[in-house]
C-alpha cells in the first residue's frame, strides 16, 4: 500500500524509498465464470426490493491515470518545467543518448531525469555519472511508467523550478502509448538496427509520439536500413510528427535534436517568469 | 500486457463508485473498446478474472463492446471508417487521416447489488 494516497502499486520500487509492495492479486488458476448469487437479500436494506440494480457510469478506464497525469502537468506547469517522455523498445540507444545530451546542455540549464526499468538501478547510475540528478523506478513486472509513480518520483527528485526533465520510459514500444505521465511531448527513438517497418508494426506508440529521433545513424553504412521509407511509414500512421535522424557516436544530427530542446524549453518558459510563484522561487 | 494495469484501473473506478453510489457487490461490468485503443480483449478477460479475484467484482460477468475505428480524412473532409492506425482513407487512399473514434477504452455501464 502506497503510504502518501494509500493505493496498491504492485511491485514498483522508487529508488530511495523503502516501502516494498507485495502484489495484491495472487494469480489462482480459476478462470472460470460463476453465477451462483443465491445467498438471500445479503445486501438489501428493504424486504421485497431486488437487490440487483443497473448503474450507469461511462468513465474511462484510465480515468485515475489521467487524473494523476493532469496533477503532475499542473506542477509542471506552475514549475515552469519542461517535461518529455522517451519512449523505444529495448536497446534503441535511449540512455547513450540521454547521456550526450545532458554533457551537451548541462551548463545551459537546469535538468534532471527519471529512468523507467524492470529491474537494476544501472540506467540511473549511467545518468548520475554525468553529474545531472536522476532517479531510478524499477516496475517489477510492470511493462510501462504510469502517472502515479511519476509523481512520485518528482517528489523525491525535487528539482528546481525551471528544469528540463527527461523519463525514460521502460523498453517497450506497446503499454506506455497508453499512459500520459503529464509529459509536454512524447518523443519516440528508433534505431536504424531495428528495421524500418517499426512504425506500422507498432503505430499506436508512433501514432502518440510528437517528435521522432531516428537513432545509430552512424551504422547505416553497416545496414539495409531505408531511411526514406522508414520517414514515409513515420508519416503514414502520424502526418503530424516531427523527424530528425541522429547519432550520440558520431554527433551527427545532434545539434538539431539540442537546438529543438532548447526552443522546446524556450517556449515553455515564455510567460512563466512573470507569475508570481516563478519569481518566489526563482 | 497492459492489459492488467486496465483491469486494475476497473476495480479502482468499481471500488470508488461503490461508495459514492452505495452499493457492495458487482454482479456484472460492460466495458466498451474501440478497435484502436491497442487492447486485447482476450487478454483482458484473462487479466479481468484475476485482478477481480477477492474484490468486490469477484466472479463478475465481463461484457466487452468492441466499438469501430473512424478517421476523418482530411482530402474527403469526411469522416470514415479504419481498421489500424496506418490504414489510408478507403475512397482517396490518403494517409492524411486524424482519428476521431475507436480509441476509447471507457466503463459504461454496471450491475450492481
Amino acid at each position: 500500500m502506497c503510504t502518501v494516497c494509500g493505493c496498491g502499486e504492485g511491485e514498483t520500487r522508487i529508488e530511495g524509498q523503502d516501502h516494498e509492495h507485495e502484489p495484491h492479486h495472487p494469480h489462482e488458476p480459476d478462470h472460470g465464470h460463476h453465477h451462483d448469487y443465491g445467498q438471500g437479500p445479503a445486501h438489501a436494506h428493504a424486504p421485497g426490493i431486488s437487490q440487483a440494480r443497473m448503474v450507469q457510469i461511462e468513465q474511462d478506464i484510465l480515468g485515475k491515470n489521467d487524473e494523476y497525469a493532469r496533477a503532475n502537468r499542473q506542477r509542471f506547469a506552475r514549475d515552469g518545467m519542461l517535461v518529455l517522455n522517451l519512449v523505444s523498445s529495448p536497446g534503441s540507444g535511449k540512455t547513450s543518448l540521454l547521456t550526450a545530451t545532458l554533457q551537451a546542455l548541462k551548463d545551459e540549464m537546469p535538468l534532471a531525469v527519471i529512468e523507467g526499468d524492470q529491474q537494476t538501478r544501472n540506467d540511473a547510475e549511467r545518468i548520475r555519472a554525468t553529474g545531472v540528478p536522476a532517479l531510478q523506478i524499477n516496475t517489477g513486472k510492470g511493462c510501462h511508467l504510469d502517472a502515479h509513480q511519476v509523481g512520485h518520483a518528482v517528489d523525491h527528485l525535487a528539482p528546481q523550478p525551471g528544469t528540463l526533465l527527461f523519463i525514460e520510459n521502460v523498453g517497450n514500444l506497446v503499454c506506455p502509448a497508453a499512459f500520459d505521465l503529464g509529459e509536454a511531448h512524447k518523443i519516440a527513438i528508433l534505431s536504424v538496427t531495428e528495421g524500418e517497418d517499426k512504425p506500422i508494426k507498432y503505430p499506436d506508440m508512433f501514432a502518440a509520439a510528437d517528435l521522432l529521433l531516428i537513432s545509430k545513424t552512424d551504422l547505416m553504412p553497416h545496414l539495409d536500413f531505408d531511411l526514406e521509407r522508414c520517414i514515409d511509414y513515420a508519416l503514414q500512421v502520424n502526418p503530424g510528427v516531427q523527424i530528425l535522424s541522429l547519432s550520440a557516436q558520431s554527433g551527427e544530427g545532434m545539434s538539431d535534436w539540442l537546438d529543438w530542446l532548447r526552443l522546446a524549453r524556450q517556449s515553455r518558459m515564455i510567460g512563466w517568469r512573470d507569475r508570481p510563484v516563478a519569481r518566489e522561487s526563482a | 500486457m497492459h492489459e492488467m494495469s486496465l483491469c486494475e484501473g476497473v476495480l479502482q473506478v468499481l471500488e470508488t463508485e461503490a461508495r459514492r453510489q452505495g452499493f457492495s457487490r458487482v454482479r456484472q461490468v460492460w466495458l466498451e473498446i474501440g478497435q484502436l485503443a491497442g487492447v486485447e480483449t482476450e487478454a483482458m478477460r484473462f487479466c479481468f478474472d484475476a485482478v477481480m479475484k477477492g474484490s468486490l467484482a469477484d466472479r463478475a460477468r465481463l461484457n466487452i463492446v468492441e466499438t469501430p475505428g473512424q478517421a476523418w480524412c482530411m482530402i474527403c473532409a469526411k469522416t470514415v471508417p479504419v481498421r489500424q492506425r496506418f490504414d489510408a482513407c478507403p475512397d482517396c487512399g490518403s494517409h492524411q487521416l486524424q482519428v476521431t473514434a475507436g480509441d476509447q477504452m471507457k466503463i459504461k455501464e454496471l450491475e450492481v447489488e
